[in-house]
């Protein structure tokens, strides 16, 4: 696998091109908007919470493969999971993304298709467009009123 | 061709051509391929001549400047003012006490707005700019009219990405006492009417503050033939080092301005009740300045004063012309600024790709471009795009530069589109 296929593998690729829970959501619980004031990505995240449990989750925005995609697979991932277990999910992201590998790392096999996204640890210009929808998730969870920034 | 033409043409190509060997960081690989550097307008390399007398100076001859009576401070001090008015010759101010250093031409205009702006605007007052106006060029005048009740005004451009000169004409008026325009757009590259703004401006009554970072690597700058009463540049647009700049502005009105900061240096006396300032230029030079950094900058202002600017002119736009060319054979290519007289600079999106993403993908091929707003977020609303991709050019530029972006943003359409 060459260094860019590495970086935008198909998952990533194919969540960009059709984005999944894609769109406004109605009268949502919570609403946070995320902006990456470097590249000008932006989003906006809708949760529905039943009790702990996130019952529906979409979000709007533009931005760049790796932002969409990651915003994407978060939605999918995050639909029908506990609070306690997203933020767990949040650290083992985060550590996949950020980390240097020396804590061993999360279980690439665990993080299933999210595992597409480690690809962007080699890029450090890049990680920001990957966690964003992440920190917005965060947000949304914790009731945060503000806006999500990445700086 | 006859021959005698061949032999002059290659002569003057090899000109321009010889200078890329100047440039020590062109000479690397990345990604294991050679570098193309097409973000100049975003800060440009620099030659060895520069790095060498930065080098020799903190080597040599650094201590303060003004303050000591020894060996040094005297080198020092020399070498300092010895550069100013190499700045003040280059663009040919009427003395060098004219020529303010300042940390970049962001810090100019602030200057400026604050300082001039104090001084000159009040309620009902107004400041116009233009639609193509980098963000330095748009907030200090927000800040300085919010604090003075005068009204920020900004001129639209056209969909080539030129100013709407009629439009601009239009929102001149008694009530302007400061136009505030770019000389070479960086998202865009447009190069601006000045000499007829400037006549405009003035035909009102209103002082202009021309940003020409854009500009000063590209063409010789004679402020006193523009007779604009203020122009910004920065070093290291301009093949110096980053955190120098230049405010040039008419002598009678920085004599007239208050100072922009206070501390060491700028004083002439210090009491607690009263302080006198110093004479121009050190009345705006509070505090210990990048004296080394000046040092490089009057060794860039060397550099380009080795310049055939005609040569260069030509070479920049048969650079420009080959890549807009090559990049409209590309599917899905939209060119963002296509105006008539445009400085090297090619901003651009590619289908639907985000800028990001082709940033990322060309680098791979050795490519280095500038992705994002630019600075220039009214720019990009005005075309409707979030960010766009930017190559641009320097006199180092050649063309197997573009051929390397075109190899780059080909993979990014096959993978994309």
């Amino acid at each position: 696998m060459n260094e860019l296929q590495e970086l935008y593998r198909e998952v990533i690729l194919d969540h960009n091109r059709q984005p999944r829970n894609f769109g406004e959501l109605e009268n949502a619980d919570r609403v946070v908007e995320g902006v990456n004031p470097l590249c000008g990505d932006r989003m906006k995240l809708y949760v529905n919470l039943d009790g702990e449990r996130v019952s529906d989750i979409r979000f709007t925005g533009a931005g760049c493969a790796i932002s969409v995609a990651s915003s994407s697979l978060m939605t999918e991932k995050a639909k029908g999971n506990s609070v306690g277990e997203l933020r767990s999910l949040f650290d083992r992201v985060h550590e996949m993304l950020t980390g240097d590998g020396t804590g061993g790392g999360p279980d690439l096999e665990e993080m299933d298709k999210l595992a597409a996204l480690s690809g962007v640890r080699a890029y450090p210009t890049r990680v920001k467009c990957a966690t964003l929808a992440w920190h917005a998730l965060i947000g949304a969870i914790s009731g945060s009123q503000d806006r999500i920034s990445t700086e | 061709m006859s021959a005698i033409g061949s032999v002059a043409e290659s002569a003057r190509c090899a000109g321009i051509a010889a200078r890329r060997a100047d440039f020590p960081a062109l000479q690397q690989q990345v990604h294991g391929k050679p570098l193309a550097y097409l973000d100049s307008a975003a800060s440009a390399q620099r030659p060895q001549v520069v790095i060498d007398a930065m080098v020799a100076h903190e080597r040599r001859n650094h201590a303060n400047v003004h303050r000591g009576v020894h060996q040094l401070s005297q080198r020092s001090t020399d070498a300092y003012e010895g550069a100013r008015e190499k700045v003040s010759r280059y663009i040919n101010a009427s003395g060098s006490d004219e020529i303010i250093f300042t940390r970049g031409t962001t810090e100019s205009i602030n200057l400026v707005a604050s300082s001039f702006g104090r001084m000159r605007l009040g309620p009902g007052d107004e400041v116009l700019v233009t639609w193509m106006e980098h963000h330095s060029n748009i907030v200090p005048w927000q800040m300085i009219c919010e604090q003075t009740g005068a009204r920020l005004v900004a001129a639209p451009i056209t969909d080539t990405g030129e100013l709407d000169q009629e439009a601009f004409h239009r929102l001149l008026c008694d009530r302007t006492r400061i136009v505030a325009v770019v000389h070479v757009s960086n998202a865009l590259g447009t190069i601006n009417p000045v000499g007829e703004i400037i006549e405009a401006a003035h035909g009102v009554g209103a002082a202009v503050l021309l940003d020409g970072a854009q500009a000063t690597p590209h063409m010789r700058i004679d402020v006193q033939a523009l007779d604009c009463d203020f122009y910004a540049f920065s070093g290291h647009k301009a093949f110096g080092p980053t955190g120098t700049g230049v405010l040039y502005g008419k002598r009678a009105l920085l004599d007239a301005m208050p100072p922009y900061q206070g501390g060491g240096e700028m004083i002439r006396t210090v009491t607690f009740e009263k302080t006198t300032y110093n004479t121009l230029p050190c009345k705006y030079e509070a505090g210990t300045q990048n004296i080394t950094g000046a040092v490089g900058l009057g060794a860039a202002i060397d550099y380009l004063s080795g310049i055939d600017f005609a040569e260069l002119a030509r070479h920049e736009a048969d650079l420009l012309e080959y890549a807009t060319e090559r990049l409209l054979q590309l599917p899905g290519i939209r060119l963002i600024g296509t105006a008539a007289a445009k400085a090297g600079v090619i901003s651009f999106t590619l289908g639907d790709i985000h800028a990001h993403d082709l940033g990322t993908i060309v680098d791979m091929e050795g490519v280095a471009i500038r992705t994002g707003h630019h600075c220039a977020m009214p720019v990009m609303e005005h075309f409707g795009v979030p960010a766009t991709a930017r190559a641009s050019f320097a006199l180092y530029s050649d063309r197997s530069d573009v051929d390397q972006l075109v190899v780059g943003l080909n993979r990014a359409a096959e993978l994309f589109l």
